[in-house]
């Protein structure tokens, strides 16, 4: 069943950081401010996957139970951040960032 | 770990081609549609780690509820016009937010590969987690037991995501800058 070299856990983790730092330059470099709320959900996603890693690695469930917990706190932060969203694009009429300037003026 | 190699590299691959997209995309639509592809890949690696029911509810929440929530904001303020603004930053800020994003890269590695594991183990191997019924059974039984506060706790911070969420999206009625607006 198996093929080749069976995966050593730093490669799972490696790709756990790899995905955390992409979703870190989607929040840095972009503008929109869905796209940026989509970077958080990756980076989100990439510590889940750092959990069930260790939860693997160590013979133990809390990570797994952690994880539940996050992906129902990702939940309420995603409906909550696009209320937001909502709000902003109510008031300012625009998703960028760049508009929010209204403390400036 | 005793997971399939070849499997691990095709769904690590997806959603690391993936998330790049979802980051360097333009239309917000088809930054969209590549998360969904990298959630699915994740659901994938996570049973192929043993962990059948978090990948059911990565399926189930994220590519479901959370990805729905996006396509809809993103219908709804119809904001799906390709926006430059990668372009538009400075030049230096873009290349610094590319050198911290390696060196974040970087250190990450190093620390979770130098980082010793701890030598004793917890009491669930997968053989004796398929011989308590598997892995959905075991996390249901640690949930109502041993994590039954925080279970409970979740659903308090799921009714006040909620009241939350319609209390900032909804219109004001009797706002005063609203009213003076229209």
């Amino acid at each position: 069943m198996q093929t080749g070299m069976p995966i050593e856990p730093w490669v799972v983790l490696a790709f756990c950081s790899a995905i955390f730092s992409i979703g870190l330059a989607g929040v840095m470099i972009r503008r929109n401010i869905l796209v940026i709320l989509m970077s958080i959900e990756l980076m989100l996603n990439a510590v889940n996957l750092t959990f069930v890693a260790y939860s693997k690695i160590l013979h133990h469930m809390g990570g797994q139970m952690a994880v539940f917990f996050i992906i129902t706190v990702a939940a309420a932060e995603s409906a909550v951040g696009l209320g937001l969203v909502i709000a902003m694009f109510r008031t300012l009429k625009s998703v960028d960032t760049d508009d929010i300037r209204l403390l400036r003026e | 770990m005793d997971i399939s190699p070849s499997f691990f590299y095709l769904f690590a691959g997806f959603a690391v081609a993936f998330s790049l997209l979802v980051v360097f995309k333009k239309n917000p639509v088809a930054s969209a549609f590549s998360l969904v592809i990298v959630f699915f890949a994740f659901a994938g690696i996570y049973a192929l780690l043993g962990a059948h029911l978090i990948a059911a509810l990565q399926i189930l929440v994220y590519a479901g509820a959370i990805m729905v929530l996006f396509v809809f904001v993103i219908m709804l303020l119809n904001a799906d016009t390709p926006s430059f603004d990668l372009g538009r930053s400075h030049w230096g800020l873009r290349l610094a937010a590319m050198i911290l994003c390696l060196v974040a890269f970087g250190l990450f590695t190093w620390a979770l590969k130098e980082s010793p594991l701890p030598i004793f183990r917890g009491p669930f191997s997968p053989e004796q987690v398929d011989a308590a019924g598997g892995n959905t059974q075991v996390l249901s039984e640690l949930m109502f037991s041993e994590y039954i506060l925080p279970f409970e706790l979740t659903s308090i911070l799921l009714l006040g995501a909620m009241i939350g969420a319609v209390a900032i999206a909804k219109r004001k009625e009797a706002g005063n800058a609203n009213r003076n607006a229209h």
